[in-house]
């Protein structure tokens, strides 16, 4: 269970599929409108389970409970040697020959 | 009894929440006919450059560094044939609170907000704008909700999008996040009626005359230091207001011969709606989704009327592709030691190209550089891209298809700026503006508008009317 004043991710869906607007592309309006929020939780709960929560204005919203202490993961990816080759190829032109 | 929050109820209030949550009438602009007021528009407020200048300076945006790219501009001058290549200049705009232009644009928006006694701002926004929003509304003492376009159906996120919500959450502000589509407009317009808060829009006058002090002082630097204005001026275009309001700074600062130039990142046949385009993208603005729907149709913002009016300034339009917009990153940073973000470097590719056509002792101008880091950096980009399936290989860049492949240039002679018909684009926003009209109602204000709205004379305007209407 995750306690009261945890901070969490919760998830809803804003539009159902059915009811979204007619000029989106096939492989969108057959998906759903969903929102992802964070906030603090209203009272204890499961994982999955429909909460409560303030977010950070101030505001209550209500979705499906999906991660505590959410953190971010973003990072630099996987190594691209193409890049190192451009650094190379320009350094080389520049500091390496005369005019073409 | 509670308000009707369904979709079409909330749309249908649109007008009222506009209103209110922007504070601007404007009705009061509109002539009945196809002309508005811009410029009445424009002052609303009375923020002069002056003003604008002093609430920078006390929020410490603004002032970026001009730097010249010696050694980028000895590389253009290289691979350019005798006599051509220009020297480059570009404005560190990174250096902003926020690290980014961003800022100008957000800073007289917050100003206005406290001014007026709002509690928050709002701004709907994948990008930089959101940062800046936060930022200055953390120095204003303003609650601040963005909302972002953030996921593909699969709950796999944009990095640079993901690195901007962080960013935002950083600042303080409140992110939500969506999935892909235009209803987000609905979700914006609810937020901004549950809140009551200011929608601080890129699109306002505010968007606008906040980055009018970068057009005034890359003219008024350039001079000072090198005795002219710049031949040339690139801004990255997408929603319109970065080309808008640098031009209108560069005519405030007498630089009324710098050429204007609009470089977008091509990213023809990807569409913006759809959930499987959606990350096959790596530039999430700045490209042509954002930039050719939005010069020949500028109204379709967030705002009733625009005030990014970007065919009102542009006398050129260039497109450059991905694969060659993370050559030059990649080279900025080897060359000129500034480790600076992909996506702010697409005027700087587009002029790298453009100092080949340039005379040696001419300068141009990139307006921008935004920050780097986790997400927004070339290495997070690609390899997100060859994860959704992208070809990423050295080539010819030209060969590059949106949403397959990704083509690095072999050599720097590659990167080209590829020319865009103007002339194409401002007849389709006089088609856009003259639908459901007949020629007699077309009034002599309406064509002196067209004119103004397409930088055009009267002879191209009333031969698109005799073609169109």
């Amino acid at each position: 269970m995750i306690a009261q004043g945890s901070w969490v991710t919760i998830e809803r869906v804003v539009l159902e599929a059915s009811a979204r607007a007619l000029n989106l592309p096939d492989e969108t309006r057959v998906t759903p409108l969903r929102m992802w929020v964070k906030g603090t939780l209203l009272a204890e709960a499961a994982i999955g389970e429909k909460v409560s929560v303030i977010t950070v204005t101030g505001r209550r919203e209500h979705g499906t409970l999906l991660e505590v202490n959410p953190t971010y993961t973003v990072d630099y990816g996987s190594y691209i040697p193409e890049l190192r080759q451009i650094g190379e190829q320009v350094k080389a032109r520049l500091w390496g020959g005369a005019k073409e | 009894m509670s308000k009707d929050m369904s979709y079409e109820a909330v749309l249908a209030r649109r007008g009222e929440i506009m209103k209110s949550s922007l504070g601007i009438d404007y009705a009061s602009y509109e002539s009945g006919s196809i002309a508005f007021d811009y410029e009445g528009m424009m002052s609303f407020g009375n923020f002069s450059l002056s003003d604008v200048t002093r609430i920078q300076n006390a929020g410490d945006v603004g002032r970026a560094p001009l730097i010249e790219l010696h050694n980028l501009s000895k590389l253009a001058r290289m691979v350019a044939p005798p006599g051509k290549g220009a020297r480059i200049l570009i404005k560190d705009e990174a250096c902003n609170p926020s690290g980014s232009f961003k800022d100008r644009r957000a800073s007289v928006s917050c100003y206005h907000a406290r001014e007026v006694g709002y509690r928050g701002v709002m701004a709907a926004t994948s990008g930089n704008y959101g940062a800046a929003v936060a930022s200055q509304a953390a120095r204003y003492g303003l609650d601040c909700i963005i909302v972002q376009e953030c996921y593909d159906s699969r709950h796999v996120g944009q990095p640079e999008i993901l690195e901007k919500a962080r960013k935002c959450e950083a600042l303080g502000a409140e992110v939500v996040q969506l999935t892909v589509g235009p209803e987000l407009f609905y979700v914006f317009l609810s937020l901004l009626e549950e809140t009551g808060y200011m929608n601080a829009s890129l699109y306002t006058p505010f968007g606008i005359v906040g980055i009018e002090t970068l057009g005034f002082e890359i003219a008024t630097e350039v001079q000072k230091r090198y005795g002219k204005h710049p031949e040339v001026v690139v801004c990255t275009h997408a929603g319109g207001g970065n080309v808008t309001g640098t031009a209108r700074g560069l005519q405030k600062a007498g630089a009324t011969n710098t050429l204007v130039v609009g470089a977008s990142v091509d990213l023809t046949g990807l569409h913006m709606a759809s959930d499987t385009h959606f990350n096959q993208k790596s530039f999430t603005t700045g490209h042509t989704g954002f930039g050719v729907p939005f010069a020949t149709n500028p109204d379709r913002t967030d705002t009733p009327r625009s005030a990014g009016r970007p065919l009102r300034y542009m006398d050129r339009y260039v497109l450059i592709t991905q694969g060659e917009v993370f050559y030059i990153t990649e080279a900025l940073a080897v060359l000129e030691g500034l480790e600076r973000g992909p996506a702010g470097n697409t005027s700087l590719a587009a002029a790298f190209a453009l100092a080949k056509e340039l005379e040696e002792d001419a300068i141009i101008v990139v307006q921008e550089t935004e920050y780097t880091g986790a997400g927004k950096h070339p290495q997070a980009q690609l390899s997100f891209a060859r994860a959704n399936g992208i070809d990423v290989r050295f080539g010819n860049p030209a060969d590059s298809v949106p949403g397959k492949s990704i083509i690095l240039p072999e050599k720097p002679e590659q990167v080209t700026a590829v020319n865009q018909d103007l002339q194409r684009m401002r007849r389709s926003l006089i088609r856009n503006k003259v639908q459901g009209f007949s020629r007699q109602a077309i009034t002599e204000e309406d064509i002196l508008f067209l004119m103004a709205e397409t930088k055009s004379d009267r002879q191209f305007v009333t031969g698109c009317l005799e073609e169109l209407v």
